[in-house]
């Protein structure tokens, strides 16, 4: 009931700075709270849909935040703690895909796909310019029209 | 060469239409089990009021088989699986531990047990969610089967019922025992 | 009573459909004139009889008709009149009924206003588009029936979702399908070229009107969406890339690349296989979004409550419809051949880029938002990922940065053969001013994000490039004015839908820009009378109200703007509990300037007394509106040009065969 009720709301994200952070939330120190803003930007609300941890309402969202700050008031460099929470979530809570074997196909896709297309407008002109250069040449002659030729020259003499 | 490209499209389709023939049959949502085969992670919680336990920890989990059960009295499906897990307790099948998640007012987890039942061996608060996120929980009831060692075997997403207790539950726990 | 007559009504559209699928095809391959005209009134029987059908369920709505279970799942006595309206489509059953309300006016309207169609073509194309709509006259028949009785009536509903009763979103929907199931259209004629053997530039010229008409709403619908997304989120966002966006999305790319390429098969009589691939790929990514949102493969914010046997009938559906064309495409594709030839540097050239870009874009897309279920189904369930802004906004930005540049230079290339060199002289201006923009902006923002200079130095060049453009035609300053003038405004119509719609993906660009690069956010606690400064606009916080609405119950905030001490506006942010569903919405406060957005939004008490508000600067959003509808008015600019709506272009060029291989 309650994933029902909070995945209907619906949250944004476009790379935009943390937008669900309550005032209570924030750090002291602008540095570490701009990290912390950092990392939760890359952090998936597990009960929402594609939106940060920074901008959902949702209580989850709320808590992995409190936790995010505490481990880095604790000491924790930005990519230890995006290790724990990765640590208990699994990939799933990275809204930054990985960069592992399993998701090469998804970052490297893009570059073969325009390629793909590089190559196939590429194939597209020679085509063009090998039908062109077909259409301009003479066609050549059959065996009856060769004959028919031949004797035709012969008439001639 | 030609021929290729015209045949792409549908071979393309036809690769896309095998996975999300596939993908129907799977739910995007059920996470997986990151602790699977891990140590319960550390956490120490402070008991429940009004009942007569320490609170509940890490290191109570040593020693046999047992089931940690996440619950809040602001969740509707720990309503429906409560009923089977008081069988349970009456039973006396598997301990059952509760950690008691996400409570604003600190009488609400209490006034609940008290009403439904209190199925719990142990019994822990967790206001602000450091066991639950520690456990990878995401929505509540979860539960999770912990081994003699102290070693996540197992972990349910909502309610616990007479079949997911036969077919899955149980077995396991026999299992483990006879192991252990 | 009424809504057997609108079940009824269903079945009998759904048997005409399936006459009107077969006969015009048969009378088409045989010449057989009645059966092919048979289509036009079928298709015409058909909309009224889907009408009448959309028609008894809007009235079970408005009459609050409980006894129907998807009035009671959807609905509630006390919900405002519009909002019982729009509820008829805020739900799967009553959108399937929407999507096939629409599908029937694309048929009709092309049965009725088609007269310029040559009768074999038109057949075939209505043929089509009837069988498509027998499928999902199926689909919602047997699984997903709107009409379906509850015994005893319920007392009363469980009322619309809050999120939903809002104007913006009451209208979404109708103008998204209105855009991609029109696609559909384009599909149908592609379809029907395919089965004849034979694309020409005619062909083109007739499948414009309809491909531009569902490019329009689909502009809008999207922009519709952004829009209340950004209003009533409460964050300011706009875009983030979710299933179901990118599932309108991927239409709008590819559709975009259709109407450019159909350009140069009507011009250039070339590049024709690939138009028709471009239109049975649009329509099949409306197909594929239908799947995506309904059978809960991809779970999203956007989804409605899904069902697997419903998942099974669509991909059933999408299987039988796309690989169905696909496989024609694959067989029958080969046949058209085309005989215009073009230097890579020339007009077809730009189109041809425009074309990848897009393409690439939509597959890129498609790529990230079906990666998740490739990694779900290659690992059994067991591995789960997630593909969110970040990945999405690094590999399209990229993409569409080129794409935008070249939009200036692609009108000012000559066809066959163009001077790049003489096209970037003539848009020096342009390239002047965009420096000098991405200059200033990169000394006023002090540093903050690159994208800003990027964007603002792109978007002023197209703007700008495109104003060239005109100028350029015109003879501006070349000529006496009054020349020039006239020349503006004997412009043929379909160059000012260019030149618009260009320019307003210009204003789009510099909206998206400021949005998403120098956006300001304050989030702190505040007491009545409490004063924060945001972009140099002083917020004091005048208090909080309770106050109650027809279904919900709300806290009013009160926001008093100043500049320099002069008064900009009140702005009074809501946050609301909807009763019945006991589900909470935010409404921001929202004043708009031209330079930005003032934005507050109310949050929950404390204990003290005191709110956690939070107040934003978001610059230069109304351009992203106001870009969009610039948009959709080059797109109905383009429909009202006659030239493209009647008759075959005049064929003045020497036959292709016969002209000296370049």
């Amino acid at each position: 009931m309650l994933r029902i009720l909070l995945s209907a709301l619906v949250f944004i994200m476009l790379a935009s700075p943390a937008l669900a952070v309550q005032p209570d939330e924030i750090l002291d120190d602008p540095a570490l709270e701009a990290r912390a803003r950092e990392v939760g930007k890359d952090l998936r609300c597990l009960v929402c849909q594609n939106q940060s941890i920074d901008d959902s309402d949702a209580d989850l969202a709320r808590d992995l935040r409190v936790l995010v700050r505490d481990r880095i008031v604790a000491g924790d460099s930005n990519q230890e703690v995006i290790d724990y929470v990765v640590s208990r979530y699994g990939d799933f809570v990275l809204l930054d895909p990985p960069f592992k074997l399993k998701t090469y196909a998804l970052w490297f896709g893009p570059g073969v796909i325009i390629l793909f297309g590089i190559f196939a407008v590429f194939m597209f002109f020679r085509r063009k310019r090998d039908d062109a250069k077909e259409d301009a040449k003479p066609e050549a002659l059959s065996d009856a029209e060769k004959a028919r030729l031949a004797r035709l020259i012969d008439e001639d003499h | 060469m030609k021929r290729f490209f015209y045949i792409l499209p549908l071979a393309g389709f036809l690769l896309i239409g095998v996975y999300l023939a596939i993908g129907l049959g799977l739910d995007p949502q059920k996470l997986p089990n990151m602790l699977e085969g891990k140590p319960v992670p550390a956490f120490n919680l402070q008991a429940l009021e009004g009942r007569d336990d320490r609170g509940f920890s890490n290191t109570d989990l040593l020693g046999e088989v047992s089931l940690v059960n996440i619950f809040g009295s602001w969740c509707v499906a720990c309503r429906v699986e409560h009923p089977f897990l008081m069988k349970i307790k009456e039973n006396g099948w598997v301990p059952i531990h509760g950690i008691d998640w996400r409570e604003t007012d600190r009488k609400a987890g209490p006034a609940w047990l008290k009403r439904h039942g209190d199925p719990y061996t142990l019994a822990g608060d967790d206001p602000r969610s450091v066991a639950a996120i520690s456990f990878g929980v995401t929505g509540a009831p979860e539960t999770f089967v912990v081994d003699q060692k102290g070693i996540i075997r197992y972990k349910h997403v909502g309610p616990i019922t007479e079949e997911v207790w036969q077919d899955t539950l149980r077995p396991l726990i026999e299992h483990l025992r006879e192991q252990g | 009573m009424i809504a057997e007559i609108g079940h009824f009504a269903l079945v009998l559209a759904l048997m005409v459909a399936c006459v009107q699928g077969v006969v015009p095809l048969l009378g088409a391959h045989r010449g057989h004139a009645p059966w092919m005209s048979f289509a036009n009134q079928s298709a015409l029987v058909q909309f009224v009889l889907v009408a009448i059908s959309f028609g008894c369920l809007t009235h079970a709505y408005v009459t609050s008709d409980f006894s129907l279970v998807n009035v009671v799942q959807n609905s509630h006595s006390t919900k405002p009149m519009i909002y019982k309206i729009s509820g008829v489509w805020g739900n799967h059953e009553g959108s399937m009924l929407l999507w096939v309300l629409i599908l029937a006016i694309f048929g009709a309207a092309v049965a009725m206003f088609g007269k310029y169609l040559p009768p074999a073509l038109k057949a075939r194309a209505l043929a089509i588009q009837a069988l498509i709509a027998v499928g999902f006259y199926l689909f919602i028949l047997l699984t997903s029936n709107p009409f379906q009785r509850m015994f005893p009536p319920a007392e009363n509903g469980q009322d619309l979702n809050p999120l939903l009763q809002d104007p913006g979103l009451a209208i979404h929907p109708p103008m998204l399908y209105l855009g991609y199931v029109g696609f559909s259209m384009a599909f149908s004629f592609a379809i029907a070229a395919l089965i004849e053997g034979r694309v020409d530039a005619a062909w083109a010229r007739w499948v414009r009107p309809w491909t531009l008409t569902a490019w329009c709403f689909l502009t809008g619908g999207i922009a519709l969406g952004s829009w209340w997304a950004y209003y009533e989120l409460g964050w300011g966002g706009f875009w983030f890339w979710d299933p179901v966006e990118n599932a309108s999305f991927m239409p709008w790319l590819i559709g975009t690349a259709l109407l450019h390429s159909c350009v140069v098969v009507e011009k250039r009589d070339t590049m024709k296989a690939w138009t028709i691939f471009l239109a049975i790929l649009a329509f099949s990514f409306s197909l594929l979004g239908t799947f995506l949102v309904r059978s809960g493969v991809l779970t999203s914010v956007h989804a409605f409550a899904t069902d697997p046997e419903r998942g099974v009938f669509i991909l059933v559906l999408l299987l039988i419809v796309v690989g169905g064309s696909f496989a024609l495409y694959a067989w029958r594709a080969p046949q058209l051949k085309s005989t215009g030839l073009f230097q890579p540097i020339s007009r077809e050239g730009a189109l041809l880029l425009n074309n990848l870009l897009m393409g690439t874009a939509a597959g890129v897309v498609l790529l990230g938002t079906l990666y998740p279920l490739f990694i779900d189904a290659v690992s059994d369930g067991e591995d789960k990922i997630s593909v969110g802004a970040p990945f999405f906004n690094a590999v399209f930005i990229p993409l569409m940065t080129p794409m935008v540049a070249a939009m200036a230079i692609g009108p000012l290339l000559a066809w066959k053969r163009g001077d790049l060199l003489r096209a970037l002289r003539t848009l020096w201006l342009g390239m002047a001013l965009a420096l000098a923009a991405g200059i200033a902006t990169w000394v006023w923002q002090s540093g903050s994000s690159p994208w800003g200079i990027v964007g603002v130095g792109i978007g002023s060049w197209l703007a700008i490039g495109t104003l060239i453009e005109v100028a350029e035609r015109i003879q501006l300053f070349r000529q006496p004015f009054r020349q020039s003038l006239r020349r503006l405004i004997n412009l043929p119509r379909a160059n000012w839908g260019m030149t618009l719609a260009h320019f307003g993906l210009a204003l789009a660009v510099f909206g998206i820009t400021g949005a998403g690069a120098w956006n300001v956010e304050r989030v702190q606690s505040m007491r009545p009378g409490d004063s924060v400064v945001v972009a140099g606009y002083e917020f004091r916080f005048d208090g909080a109200e309770e106050k109650q609405g027809p279904n919900y119950l709300m806290t009013e905030g009160r926001f008093t703007v100043t500049k320099d001490g002069n008064p900009v506006t009140v702005l009074m942010p809501e946050k609301r509990i909807y009763t019945v569903r006991q589900m909470p919405t935010t409404e921001a406060g929202i004043h708009t300037l031209l330079s930005g957005d003032l934005y507050a939004v109310i949050g929950d008490a404390n204990a003290d007394g005191s709110y956690v508000t939070r107040i934003y600067f978001n610059p230069l959003v109304v351009w992203m509106w106001i870009g969009a509808m610039t948009m959709m008015a080059g797109g109905v600019m383009s429909l009202s040009d006659r030239r493209f709506r009647i008759g075959a272009p005049k064929r003045s060029s020497v036959p292709a065969g016969t002209q000296p291989a370049e």
